[in-house]
């Protein structure tokens, strides 16, 4: 069995497979010969399994972004591989990609910044359709229209500007464009920080709806432990550009192996009785 | 009041405050046209008085300014003491030298710093991009003036393009499409410094507002749609990054009578530049109100077009 055969079938259990992927970024300052160099991703190795909900934790900078810029093939790593339903992706030129793209699409942080405002919500929902050239004209809008209803916009917004909506409305907006072209995976970058709970509570919700509708494959990239531990089915934590520490919920909660693990779990759980002894002062 | 309709009212009250203040400062400066004609002594001081009267020059200024208006109002601009004809009649002839000529440099330099500025944003820290950024520097550095003498050291050493002016002496005997080579061949210089020396600046800001638009979280997506590069650039990210360079053109607009004042006078182009220079030389005050007054009203024109294609292109702007 060749080492292709062999990569090949380790990555048929997983719907993406990551391995040894290295990124490296390099600064130069004007003026000067020094350069900056960031290990942003050191020797990464991942599974995500079909249908699951993987959260990749880490504190800031870990390289949780760089990763999944990397496998929503928006930027290319400088070693390893990333496989995608049997296959490598990293490397295949960009019109290559071009049929791949709709099968990963990311969520991001941004609510505001990730919608174009010069285009009405029913264009916004509808343009990765009309990119791929799967609709056109009047079928397009009504799709537009079934998708925004699906994520629990009134398809009468439709002609709204992204501008005009709430963040956690901006955030279905992005959702209902993400799963538009019905891919396998969904990258949901921080999708949730800045929302408040109620929100956050009701995006959940679509999340996990849709999770069984289309099928899908969720990376969550968050910092928020508490939540993490209620969605996830498996846990991947990331320091310093590495994955340290990756298993099922139960087995990364329950008894994590890492040092900066415990200290994550130890900061969250301090944050959060802080907040409940911060509570009633505030209320005061 | 609408946005537009702010922007006009504030532009009429721009202008008012500009006229006013244009023709307080060019009146306080010592002196006059008829104070030369003081000096020749075939003419009598008697004669001299009946001509500042005949012009108006005894009267005060509050009463001046309302007589320069009531002119405009006409038409007329006021009158050049020096030419002995109503100001707009000169006016005319040269703005529509100044606007060829500017109006020509101007799309030049739109057409190339767009294109180029988009192509080294999308190219960060490339070759093309650290040639564009060291030859802007370099431009930066280099005033229009020597840019011009420059050029014309060149013409007149080379003898390939002719040195100074609008048209050959032969022009009226020349064939039409001899006579469109003739002003073609005339503009080159001109045209030329301007464009190196409104390039930089412009080539710079696109490149700016493209790479910050470039890294926005949408166009990310759009990337992740399978959005193609070019369509990726010129229809998600240029209209993004335009705001600035919208403000930019109004600029544009409004220098086309005002930002070629000096390269006008040293290569010899005849329109307002070396108007402009005859008229302050010998006190010509109608001539001197009359151009800073149509540089005024372009440079207002032009920023209220910016603000009419701000609200147009983009919906925040409209939401304000």
């Amino acid at each position: 069995m060749t080492a292709e055969q062999g990569a090949k079938r380790a990555a048929k259990a997983a719907l993406v497979q990551v391995k040894a992927l290295h990124k490296r970024y390099v600064q130069r300052r004007a003026l000067s010969r020094r350069k900056f160099v960031v290990d942003a991703l050191k020797n990464v190795d991942l599974a995500l399994q079909p249908e699951c909900l993987t959260a990749l934790v880490g504190s800031s900078g870990s390289g949780k972004t760089t990763l999944a810029n990397c496998l929503a093939m928006l930027e290319k790593p400088d070693a390893g591989e990333i496989w995608f339903e049997e296959l490598e992706i990293s490397r295949r030129p960009d019109h290559e990609l071009a049929c791949l793209r709709p099968k990963i699409q990311m969520v991001f942080q941004d609510s505001a910044g990730a919608l174009n405002p010069f285009l009405t919500a029913a264009q916004i929902v509808g343009e990765p359709l009309e990119v791929q050239g799967r609709e056109h004209g009047r079928k397009l809008r009504q799709r537009a229209c079934e998708l925004m209803e699906e994520v629990g916009l009134s398809a009468d917004w439709a002609d709204r500007s992204p501008l005009d909506f709430s963040g956690g409305q901006r955030q279905r907006l992005a959702i209902a464009r993400a799963i538009a072209l019905q891919p396998r995976l969904l990258i949901l970058d921080e999708s949730l920080s800045g929302l408040d709970l109620v929100t956050q509570a009701q995006v959940l919700n679509l999340l996990a709806d849709i999770r069984v509708t289309h099928s899908l494959t969720y990376l969550l990239i968050s910092h928020d432990l508490t939540l993490v531990g209620q969605v996830a089915d498996h846990i991947a934590v990331m320091h310093q550009g590495s994955i340290v520490e990756h298993g099922t919920r139960q087995q990364v909660f329950g008894s994590p192996q890492q040092a900066c693990t415990r200290e994550l779990l130890v900061a969250a759980q301090v944050l959060e009785s802080t907040f409940r002894t911060a509570q009633p002062r505030m209320r005061t | 009041m609408n946005y537009l309709g702010r922007r006009l009212a504030h532009g009429i009250l721009l202008l008012i405050g500009a006229s006013v203040l244009c023709f307080l400062f060019a009146d306080l400066a010592p002196g006059s046209f008829f104070d030369e004609i003081k000096l020749n002594p075939q003419i009598s001081p008697k004669t001299v008085a009946a001509l500042r009267s005949y012009y108006g020059l005894d009267q005060p200024t509050p009463v001046r300014y309302g007589r320069w208006v009531k002119s405009v109002f006409k038409g007329e601009w006021g009158y050049s003491f020096a030419y002995n004809s109503p100001v707009s009649s000169l006016l005319m002839v040269r703005a529509r030298n100044t606007l060829l000529l500017t109006g020509v440099a101007a799309l030049l330099v739109w057409l190339i710093a767009v294109p180029l500025g988009v192509w080294i944003a999308d190219h960060p820290g490339g070759w093309s991009d650290r040639l564009c950024m060291g030859s802007t520097s370099v431009l930066l550095s280099v005033p229009e003036l020597v840019l011009a003498l420059g050029f014309l050291c060149l013409a007149v050493r080379t003898h390939v393009l002719p040195v100074g002016g609008m048209a050959s002496v032969a022009f009226d005997q020349l064939g039409r499409w001899s006579k469109i080579r003739d002003l073609v061949a005339h503009l080159i210089i001109p045209v030329n410094t301007l464009v190196l020396a409104a390039l930089p600046i412009l080539l710079r800001h696109v490149r700016a507002s493209m790479t910050e638009v470039l890294r926005a979280p949408f166009i990310q997506a759009a990337r992740g749609h399978g959005v193609g590069r070019t369509r990726l650039l010129f229809r998600y990210a240029l209209p993004a990054a335009a705001n600035p360079l919208i403000s930019l053109f109004g600029f544009s607009v409004g220098g086309l009578l005002s930002g070629s004042l000096l390269v006008e006078v040293v290569t010899g182009w005849p329109g307002l530049g070396p108007l402009l220079l005859e008229a302050t030389m010998s006190r010509d005050l109608y001539v001197v109100v009359g151009v800073m007054m149509s540089s005024t009203v372009f440079l207002i024109l032009g920023n209220f077009l910016a603000d009419v294609m701000l609200a147009a292109a983009d919906p925040r702007v409209r939401m304000q």
